[in-house]
């Protein structure tokens, strides 16, 4: 099986390293070729590692192929730790990730439209693009594959270092650029919490394996820590934060959110790449994994619970009044990993790594479907512009609508199942801010409907696209773009119902994510619903049911069938309509405080220590006043031999004489 | 009986004589030399003395490698004082002032 | 006062007036002649330390060898003394005081109070057939086998420096090169002319 797991991990890194570097030379052709073959190799090996789990015939594999060095009885090795989560991730990152492969092929083919003629950066751009999002692949295996800290950094910081170049990817536009270094920067603040936390376990459990640090875990539970001062702190629950800071900034969660609706620039595959299955999930995945840390500390639980619901809700509200179409997925995006992290403050591991797959699913499509959209509009990204597009795109249309349904939680869909047992298990939670948090994701709910919905009517419903030029063009996109779309539509649709047995009611992972028996939501929840059929059948009685539907039918209303009405309420509510529009003000705040705070900071130091103290002081002043010695010690060199001779003979007396009375 | 510190007592004298030598002929090179001589003389006297006194013949055959020395140094010192009044018909060490700045 | 302390403070006294006259001289072949006397002295004086191997050494090598040395390149040299001379009179007050005070302090640490004769007793004398020589040479073989090597080599360095140092090629010379000596041939040296007979 060890050789199974390598060829998973290293398959897309062949790839990505023939394409990165010899893409000049196999073409565009055999750049898409090599990279989506490796992750097809990826992919098919994954759903067999996954079906053998299902099956029962694999075992838990945990062990190191490299041992990189040992340093004070640290281990720093390469390895891997592949049990039933590690499956499910596995098989979500290169199914999604293949799809997007297949997709790229269309949506880049004619990417040499986006590069000035001149741009050195625009040649092999294709290939480039295909490498890195094969690079992604593989450092997202690595991230969730591991078995030790050491690699999930390593995987962390691959990850954030790949999206980088990806959002930034068109080099040529401006704010490409600073949407790529907001995101790299704000990734920093959540990494360096994370480094820290690492940092910490290692220096009271002396290990960065995961098994034995969990093993230590229950033994560590009453410790308390000074930090500074004498205040007293748990030592989890700074374990907990410091870690969940780092998915903060991976999986955007308020106030590190900021870099995510910016990463539009990049091209939307790579939006997709990195909002389904890749980037923004790790923060969840790595929270699941450290469940038998985070179990231990209910501040660290309430924390992510508090932060998690705040994001699910408030940045919902902003995808309503989103007009740029990627950006609204963009904010969806943000509010289902909100999503998550609730299930996980909850303790309902189970059921946030649930909603992590099936929001991969219909989220990758959901933003294909968008990027179809735009590929149709020829680069026109705002949906006021748009409108009717159903007649032009029918599979576009469908798959959107399947897509939207999932992700509002429409009965039987996907979403469905897996948000309504987040919302179940946060009914449940007793810990504190539970209740605050049941609150804002029941209330995100009718948000998700109404931003989900009036996007979906403004794009595709209505009268056709205003551009008359725009309308002669628009068609359903190749096969290429569609194929992955239909691929991912099934599970949308399908993959909530059929897995929510084993994996939240069942005994999937049982053994994998492990939870206090004074925690498990998820145990409450199975009091009352045994099965996904119970979960439909209950459908009446749950009140988030209401809610998506009061959504969807607002949305229908205002965008469809009185379409003036938008502007009135618009007017109406300006004060809030403004403050959405400019997202908090977050931005701003962070433009005000921090980068013109550091860019202050960095002024003064350069003016003053580098250009004053450095510069002129030690560097220059160093050698000015050696100079200026020597101009006065040079006289003493005579140049005749007997002064020399006298200088001798004058310090040997003077050292007599210091010998003799001193 | 000689006293150890009448030997010593001796050197001494010896040594600052030689250097008052090097002091005053500061422009003769030849007795430059001649002075560098007699302080050699004046540690080897110290030499003696403490051999004698301590019962060791070590500091006998210090004396010995110094007088090696010290007959090397006036061979190399004197070939040199003959090339350089050789090429500058003078031992006047105020002439040697290639080295000023 | 001993015998032996009396031939002490006379060569001790003769050892310091040469020195002295070394240094004031004004002429530098009377200084060599006065550090002639000066070794010679102090020889004596190691002889009653009992070093006499040194004493002798001291004699043969630096008055037959190194002072003829000096006294070779002094009669070589065409000095202008009263060049030399200038300053002497100057500095002669500075280097007085200069001495007594090293002279003064030396004495302060090796005077009677920490090397008298209560603190150092005076060895036995050695019997008659003891051998200085012997004892000098049986650890000079032994215990400083390496350094007295390394001084053999010293000395010869300091042979071939000094050569180098004084040679030189002189281009007023006449010499003859013997190889071109030996190749040369007979049409080299003999022309044979044929010329007519003198008539009478």
């Amino acid at each position: 099986m060890e050789n199974i797991y390598l060829t998973i991990v290293l398959a897309p890194l062949i790839g990505a390293i023939i394409a990165g570097f010899f893409g000049g030379t196999i073409g565009r052709k055999g750049s898409h070729w090599v990279t989506s073959t490796g992750v097809g190799i990826s992919t098919l090996l994954s759903l067999y590692v996954l079906s053998d789990f299902i099956l029962g015939k694999a075992e838990t594999f945990n062990g190191s192929v490299y041992t990189w060095m040992v340093s004070d009885g640290i281990h720093m090795e390469v390895g891997f730790l592949v049990d039933k989560l590690t499956a499910v991730m596995i098989s979500v990152v290169t199914f999604v990730s293949f799809c997007i492969h297949i997709y790229t092929i269309g949506y880049m083919a004619d990417d040499e439209h986006n590069w000035p003629k001149t741009s050195l950066a625009g040649r092999n751009s294709y290939q480039r693009f295909f490498s890195y999002i094969s690079l992604f692949t593989f450092s997202m295996l690595m991230l969730v594959m591991s078995n030790n800290f050491l690699q999930l950094f390593f995987g962390w910081e691959a990850v954030g270092l790949v999206s980088y170049l990806l959002i930034g990817f068109w080099s040529v536009r401006p704010t490409a650029i600073f949407a790529n270094l907001k995101a790299f920067i704000v990734n920093r603040v959540g990494d360096f919490g994370f480094i820290l936390g690492i940092a910490a376990i290692a220096m009271y459990t002396n290990s960065l394996d995961y098994a034995e640090v969990f093993s230590m875990a229950p033994g560590l539970a009453d410790t308390q820590i000074q930090i500074w001062g004498d205040s007293s702190w748990s030592l989890m629950s700074v374990i907990g934060i410091l870690l969940f800071i780092g998915a903060m900034g991976k999986s955007a969660q308020v106030p590190l959110h900021v870099w995510l609706p910016d990463s539009m620039e990049g091209p939307t595959p790579i939006s997709a790449l990195i909002h389904a299955a890749t980037m923004v999930t790790a923060g969840v995945f790595m929270v699941a994994r450290m469940s038998p840390l985070y179990e231990f500390s209910e501040t660290a639980l309430s924390f992510v619970l508090v932060i998690g619901a705040t994001t699910a809700f408030f940045t919902g509200l902003i995808g309503i009044v989103q007009n740029d179409i990627k950006r609204v997925v963009a904010y969806s995006t943000l509010s289902q990993l909100g999503y998550m992290m609730v299930a996980l403050g909850a303790s309902a591991y189970a059921a946030g790594i649930f909603h992590l797959m099936t929001h991969a699913f219909f989220k990758a499509l959901l933003f294909l479907a968008a990027g179809s959209v735009i590929i149709g509009m020829h680069h026109d990204q705002d949906i006021r512009n748009m409108g009717g597009v159903r007649k032009y795109m029918p599979i576009t249309y469908w798959t959107s609508l399947l897509g939207s349904l999932a992700l509002i939680g429409f009965p039987g869909f996907s979403g469905f199942f897996s948000k309504d047992a987040i919302i179940e298990a946060v009914h449940h939670s007793s810990i504190a801010g539970s209740g605050y948090a049941y609150v804002l994701v029941l209330a995100g709910v009718f948000v998700t409907a109404l931003y989900s919905f009036r996007m979906f009517f403004l794009v595709f419903h209505g009268e056709g696209p205003r551009d008359e030029h725009a309308k002669e063009h628009l068609h359903e996109s190749p096969k290429v773009v569609t194929v992955p779309l239909i691929l991912l539509a099934i599970p949308s649709v399908i993959i909530g119902y059929l897995t929510i047995g084993p994996m939240l009611f069942g005994d999937w992972f049982k053994d994998v994510l492990y939870v206090l028996p004074e925690h498990d939501t998820l145990a409450a929840v199975q009091a009352v619903v045994h099965s996904g059929n119970g979960m439909l059948a209950h459908t009446y009685a749950s009140p988030a049911f209401y809610l998506a539907m009061a959504g969807l039918g607002v949305a229908w209303y205002i965008y469809v069938k009185n379409p003036a009405i938008a502007d009135k309420v618009k007017s109406t509510l300006s004060p809030v309509y403004t403050l959405l529009d400019k997202k908090y003000w977050f931005d701003e705040a962070y433009q005000a405080v921090f980068a013109a705070g550091s860019r202050g900071i960095g002024k003064f130091l350069w003016l003053v220590g580098d250009r004053g103290v450095i510069d002129g002081l030690a560097v220059n002043g160093s050698a000015y006043s050696v100079g200026w010695l020597a101009s006065i010690v040079r006289h003493l060199q005579t140049g005749y031999l007997y002064h020399y001779a006298i200088a001798m003979i004058l310090g040997l007396l003077l050292l007599l004489t210091w010998f003799v009375f001193v | 009986m000689i006293a150890l510190s009448d030997y010593l007592i001796l050197g001494a004298i010896l040594f600052a004589i030689s250097v008052a030598g090097i002091f005053i002929n500061r422009k003769n090179v030849i007795i430059l030399l001649m002075c560098v001589e007699l302080m050699l003389l004046a540690v080897n006297m110290n030499f003696i003395a403490f051999s004698h006194f301590l019962g060791d013949t070590a500091g006998q055959v210090f004396v010995f490698f110094i007088l090696t020395v010290a007959a090397a140094e006036a061979a190399i010192g004197l070939a040199i004082l003959v090339v350089l009044f050789r090429s500058k018909r003078s031992i006047n060490v105020e002439d040697m002032d290639v080295l000023k700045g | 006062m001993t015998l032996e302390k009396l031939i002490f403070y006379v060569l001790a006294a003769v050892v310091i007036m040469a020195a002295t006259m070394v240094v004031t001289r004004r002429n530098p072949v009377h200084s060599a002649l006065f550090l002639i006397l000066a070794f010679f002295a102090s020889s004596g004086i190691w002889l009653l330390a009992e070093a006499e191997f040194l004493a002798i050494v001291l004699v043969l090598v630096y008055v037959g060898a190194v002072m003829v040395l000096f006294l070779f390149v002094l009669m070589m040299l065409d000095i202008d003394l009263a060049v030399l001379r200038a300053g002497f009179i100057k500095l002669l007050p500075l280097g007085i005081i200069m001495a007594i005070a090293m002279a003064a302090e030396l004495i302060l640490v090796v005077g009677p109070e920490n090397f008298g004769i209560d603190k150092y007793a005076a060895p036995a004398r050695h019997a008659a057939d003891y051998s200085n020589t012997e004892e000098i040479g049986s650890v000079l073989y032994t215990v400083y086998m390496y350094p007295f090597e390394i001084a053999a080599v010293i000395l010869l360095v300091a042979i071939i420096a000094a050569i180098g140092l004084t040679m030189r090629k002189r281009s007023d010379t006449k010499y003859l090169d013997p190889a071109t000596q030996v190749v040369v041939k007979r049409k080299d040296r003999v022309r044979m002319v044929s010329m007519d007979a003198e008539r009478g």
